[in-house]
């Protein structure tokens, strides 16, 4: 076995070895002197990522079958011959799903770690801060590793506990308190539900692995009633931990007090939640499809429904916030319901004829749509952290013209902004055409609410860069560009993100088509380098780009054409301001972002009271929510 | 009937861990209430340990010089450890929160802790 042999085969247990070892060993560094901590955890966080390249090169150039297994406590060989053969041990497997996960954990990681520095410069424990930052990472990157279903657990609590304690950092501010007990309480309650589910699984077939019991599943004539219980189990708690409503009402409050870079990597926690889910759907139910189809079919349109909920009411609450902080946090729900869509689509027509004719597209769609949010949303909390660093507050109604002299942040901002929304040739436009055009084939009004809710997501970040950049400075901001590390934390992503832009079909190839392989097991692409194909048709941001080229020059030239040296004057000139008064005793007329969109919050109003009057913030209420929709889920994981 | 005793524990204790934090608003209640979920799942999880029969998966025979045949796998108290260390862990973590919480802001029920809403 050749040396690289042996590091692709180690390589998983090292990148969850690495960050652990980064995390404990930061305290001791940080008692000798500040700077050697951060050559420490800098170094960290580039040797993780160096692990994660040439492991997920190695996975996705394999077109994603699983390509490295980690036995702890023994090489393959050597397995542990128990009842039947099977694996008693804790083991690490990584396919294309597991190593496209890692790789964006790894460079979103890398860009929190980047901006912190800076960021987190005027607080004091920042030893606990990187200690619990790596943490999340490794808890993150074991989750998505992990084999074995006891060890998904032990992971899921890890990054619970990571992300809560991080929540609670800033312990100047009674919110963060607040926001830390609900979701350490939320996610309490279902990592025990999730280890009762488990249980079940452990009762009824005496094995842990995720391969054993897929088999297991699958082995009798048809699904037993325990295992359909399961399923609905795993279902809503991996929903929750991706923020899916309604058991979303924790992440919000979370999202939106923790510090910005954590928010960035918490993005990504939640994501590992979306993996489990499906691994648990495609994997460990989907292995005997024959057999387990009508209960894979159920799940799937529980996905859809969780995804459409997720999607429009992310969305309609994201629009009457007024902390930018927690306007991101719906929206970052509101997407994550764009990738349970797509990838629910898959799961609802998987070994029909259907699935070949869109349901892989959906899927394809669905996952890309992570990666893109990913980048996007790591890019837009990175900005909103700027935003609050320079502008002291996070009201947006008390904001205001920070895009004279944050210039640059406002470029980067409208980078996240115009990807988030999905407007052309942006990245987060490649993945959601290929979820509109697979999900219209699946149903029609799905896919349109799909689209109306890109053009709420427009609108909402249209409020958020008036209110923060445009109009008159407040003058109580502080003035000045921010830092240079914290504009290159958010420059790695914005740069990411415009290059990904321009190669949809790349990305689609070389990264999705192996994640899609990996949990359907069956062969495809929807992509070359550069043109994305969507099943209809076919997208290339090249081709528009230069479309939109030509047509400014063509626009320039008539424009040359015309007279010059014209100054406006007369009543052409001035401001309209639909005939009201552009001056209030002499100072300028401003709406606030909170008055923005009245009229449609006010046309909507029997819509927005109850919604609104259920995220009351009352802890008991959001246990019921939960409780009530994992008993749904079961329910119609049974009977239906 | 002394085999599914464990079993009607477990679902008493997790009935009682669901009632509290659904209906009580004080939030070392709600602490207690979890920690009860706890011992429920781990109740359950170490009952699972004992099987009856000849399924020969590296056994502990506790009872066996009295001639039962009933033994106890091991991986259920490997599991039920790391659950309760695992447990010890958050439930620290939420005390520490709900002392601070009282500390600095003098909230002690979930009526009070409403700040992040809507």
């Amino acid at each position: 076995m050749s040396f690289y042999d042996s590091f692709i085969e180690t390589a998983p247990a090292l990148l969850v070895a690495i960050p652990l070892l980064v995390a404990f060993m930061t305290p001791i560094m940080s008692k000798i002197s500040s700077s050697l901590r951060k050559v420490w955890n800098i170094l960290g966080i580039l040797i993780v990522s160096a692990v994660m390249l040439v492991l997920g090169f190695e996975v996705l150039s394999g077109g994603g079958a699983v390509s490295s297994v980690y036995v702890f406590g023994g090489r393959e060989g050597s397995l542990f011959p128990l009842a039947g053969g099977n694996i008693a041990r804790i083991s690490f497997y990584v396919d294309g799903m597991s190593a496209f996960m890692g790789l964006l954990m790894t460079v979103v990681a890398f860009g929190s770690l980047i901006y912190s520095l800076s960021f987190m410069k005027r607080y004091t424990g920042l030893d606990k801060y990187y200690t619990l930052l790596f943490l999340m990472l490794a808890a993150n990157l074991g989750m998505v590793f992990t084999g074995d279903l006891f060890n998904l657990f032990v992971w899921f609590e890890i990054s619970s506990v990571a992300i809560c304690a991080l929540t609670a950092f800033r312990t100047e501010r009674g919110e963060s308190f607040e926001g830390a007990i609900k979701y350490l309480v939320y996610s309490t309650i279902a990592g025990l539900v999730l280890l009762f589910a488990i249980g079940i699984l452990y009762g009824q077939y005496g094995h842990l692995n995720i391969v054993y019991l897929s088999k297991a599943i699958g082995g009798h004539s048809e699904m037993l009633v325990m295992d359909k219980l399961v399923l609905g189990i795993l279902v809503t708690v991996f929903a929750l931990k991706a923020g899916s409503v309604p058991m979303h009402m924790a992440t919000p409050d979370a999202y939106s007090e923790a510090p910005a870079p954590i928010t960035a990597m918490m993005v990504t926690a939640s994501q590992a939640g979306l993996y489990a889910l499906f691994r648990s759907v495609f994997t460990l139910y989907g292995a005997n499809i024959q057999i387990t189809q009508a209960t894979v079919h159920t799940a799937g349109w529980v996905v859809v429904i969780l995804g459409i909920l997720a999607m429009f009411v992310g969305v309609t609450m994201a629009l009457v916030q007024k902390d930018i902080k927690r306007l991101m946090a719906y929206h970052a729900i509101s997407q994550t319901g764009y990738m349970l869509l797509g990838v629910g689509v898959g799961m609802a027509v998987y070994n029909t004829p259907e699935f070949l004719e869109f349901g892989r597209v959906a899927m394809s769609g669905g996952i890309f749509h992570i990666f893109n949010h990913a980048l996007y949303k790591g890019l837009l909390f990175l900005t909103a952290g700027a935003i609050i660093y320079k502008a002291g507050t996070r009201d947006l109604n008390k904001m205001g013209g920070l895009g004279r002299e944050m210039w640059l942040t406002a470029i980067f901002f409208v980078i996240g902004a115009l990807a988030i929304s999905g407007v052309p040739p942006m990245n987060g436009f490649s993945s959601k055409l290929l979820i509109y055009e697979s999900v219209f084939k699946f149903n029609p009004i799905i896919g349109a609410i799909a689209m109306l809710v890109s053009l709420l997501t427009l609108a909402s970040f249209v409020k958020v860069f008036y209110s923060a950049f445009m109009g008159p400075r407040n003058k109580e901001m502080k003035r000045g560009e921010v830092p240079t590390t914290m504009l290159l934390g958010m420059a790695l992503l914005g740069s990411v993100i415009l290059v990904f832009s321009l190669l949809p079909g790349l990305v689609v190839r070389t990264l999705v088509d192996p994640a899609v392989n990996a949990l359907t097991g069956i062969e495809g692409t929807t992509g070359t380098s550069l043109t994305l194909f969507t099943g209809e048709g076919s997208w290339n941001a090249i081709v528009l780009l230069g479309a939109f080229a030509v047509a400014l020059v063509v626009g320039l030239l008539i424009r040359s054409m015309g007279h010059k040296g014209t100054t406006p004057k007369g009543e052409g000139a001035k401001p309209y301001l639909f005939g009201n008064p552009t001056e209030v005793d002499g100072k300028p007329l401003t709406v606030t972002g909170s008055n923005l969109y009245w009229g449609f919050t006010k046309a909507l109003s029997r819509y927005y009271r109850p919604t609104e009057g259920a995220h009351s913030g009352l802890l008991n209420e959001y246990i019921f929510y939960l409780i009530a929709s994992m008993v749904i889920v079961m329910a119609v994981m049974v009977f239906l | 009937m002394m085999g599914e005793l464990p079993y009607l524990a477990v679902v008493a204790l997790i009935g009682i861990g669901l009632y509290i934090t659904l209906f009580k608003k004080n939030l070392i209640k709600l602490a207690m209430g979890i920690t009860l979920i706890e011992s429920g799942v781990n109740l359950f999880l170490i009952s699972l340990a004992f099987r009856a029969g000849d399924e020969m998966a590296a056994p502990v025979f506790t009872l066996q010089l009295l001639g039962d045949k009933t033994y106890s796998l091991p991986t259920p108290h490997a599991l039920t450890l790391t659950s309760i260390v695992i447990g010890v862990a958050t439930t620290a973590l939420l005390l520490a929160f709900i002392m601070q919480v009282h500390r600095k802001h003098g909230i002690t029920t979930t009526e009070d802790l409403r700040r992040l809403k809507g």
